[in-house]
């Protein structure tokens, strides 16, 4: 499947943390890239999103929704916002 | 007014379809009402959330066609073997309802502060929200000097044909159509690369501010170039669209 860009889940990260956060300068934890959310190497795979570096590669967050809950896991991120 | 749409909730919202209006033959503009729409910016989006009869919801994202201060719109293309879009393409009439959340985003997004010279960069439906900032220079009286680069596959899929026929002054519109060129065609008949870009681009110099949306391979042809060419990476804004119909 074809790679979006944080743009595409503009929507569910301003759900997540409550604000706009496709401006937010994101800092890979493995390789210490910097860069804004909507640059970021996103996966559309309903019921996950999967967000990478475009560095390295690197999990950078994951987000899974079920049951009208969003589990959201960032431990691949060294800084966000 | 930015930072109360920044902290402002995203809630789902009811709105009305005002008009379908047909800009290729497989894509369609739809006019919207929104009774709380608090605004946007040109380049923002808006999420379209469809909930089947038995529960199954699917949504999906939609840049925003019209400037701001405009009645909200957006420009969708019929992927054959799409979910969502046959629906909106297809099935939509004035006078239905469509659950929609935004404005979104904070990084594709232009303001007249922001200046220029603009580049502007669209594949296929990647202009929607390049037209919408188009529009919104207008609207503002900006002065910013624009090029538009729009790589079509053939000139019957130009989505804003006459709008875009008529440019205002100080914006270039530059065609290129890949697959299928009208007899006597004097424009572009290639894909956008380097040498392209070499021609049309304004040069680094010039301190340019490049918008480019498109499928993903085209938008990561085209930055890459930008930035050999010298544009600075943060003058280079990007939003990748996926699969599309094609450019």
């Amino acid at each position: 499947m074809e790679a979006l860009d944080g743009n595409a889940i503009g929507g569910l990260l301003h759900e997540v943390f409550g604000t706009e956060m496709t401006a937010a300068a994101s800092l890979c934890g493995a390789c210490g890239d910097a860069r804004p959310v909507a640059e970021l190497v996103v996966y559309l795979r309903a019921p996950g999103t999967v967000v990478r570096c475009r560095s390295c590669a690197s999990i950078l967050m994951v987000f899974v929704r079920a049951r009208g809950r969003i589990c959201v896991d960032l431990r691949g991120l060294a800084a966000l916002g | 007014m930015a930072g109360t749409a920044l902290r402002r909730r995203l809630t789902w919202q009811a709105a009305r379809v005002s008009d379908v209006v047909t800009e290729t033959p497989s894509v369609r503009t739809i006019m919207l009402e929104v009774p709380d729409w608090p605004g946007h910016q040109a380049g923002q989006h808006l999420d379209i959330r469809l909930t089947d009869e038995d529960g199954y919801v699917a949504e999906r994202s939609y840049s925003i066609a019209s400037a701001p201060g405009e009645p909200v719109a957006i420009t969708v293309e019929r992927l054959d073997d799409g979910e969502v879009s046959p629906y909106l393409t297809d099935e939509l009439r004035a006078g239905d309802e469509l659950e929609l959340r935004g404005p979104i985003g904070g990084y594709f997004v232009w303001e007249p502060e922001d200046g220029g010279p603009l580049l502007l960069l669209a594949g296929g439906s990647g202009v929607v929200p390049l037209r919408a900032i188009l529009r919104h220079r207008e609207r503002t009286g900006s002065t910013a000097p624009v090029r538009l680069l729009y790589s079509s596959r053939a000139l019957a899929d130009v989505i804003y044909h006459s709008e875009l026929d008529q440019p205002p002054a100080g914006v270039e519109v530059i065609h290129t159509l890949t697959r299928h060129q009208p007899p006597g065609w004097a424009g572009y008949a290639r894909r956008v690369d380097a040498a392209l870009l070499a021609e049309v681009a304004w040069p680094a110099s010039d301190t340019p501010l490049a918008y480019t949306c498109g499928p993903t391979s085209f938008v990561e042809a085209v930055s890459q170039a930008l930035v050999q060419a010298g544009y600075p990476p943060e003058r280079v804004k990007t939003e990748r669209f996926g699969a599309t119909g094609g450019i």
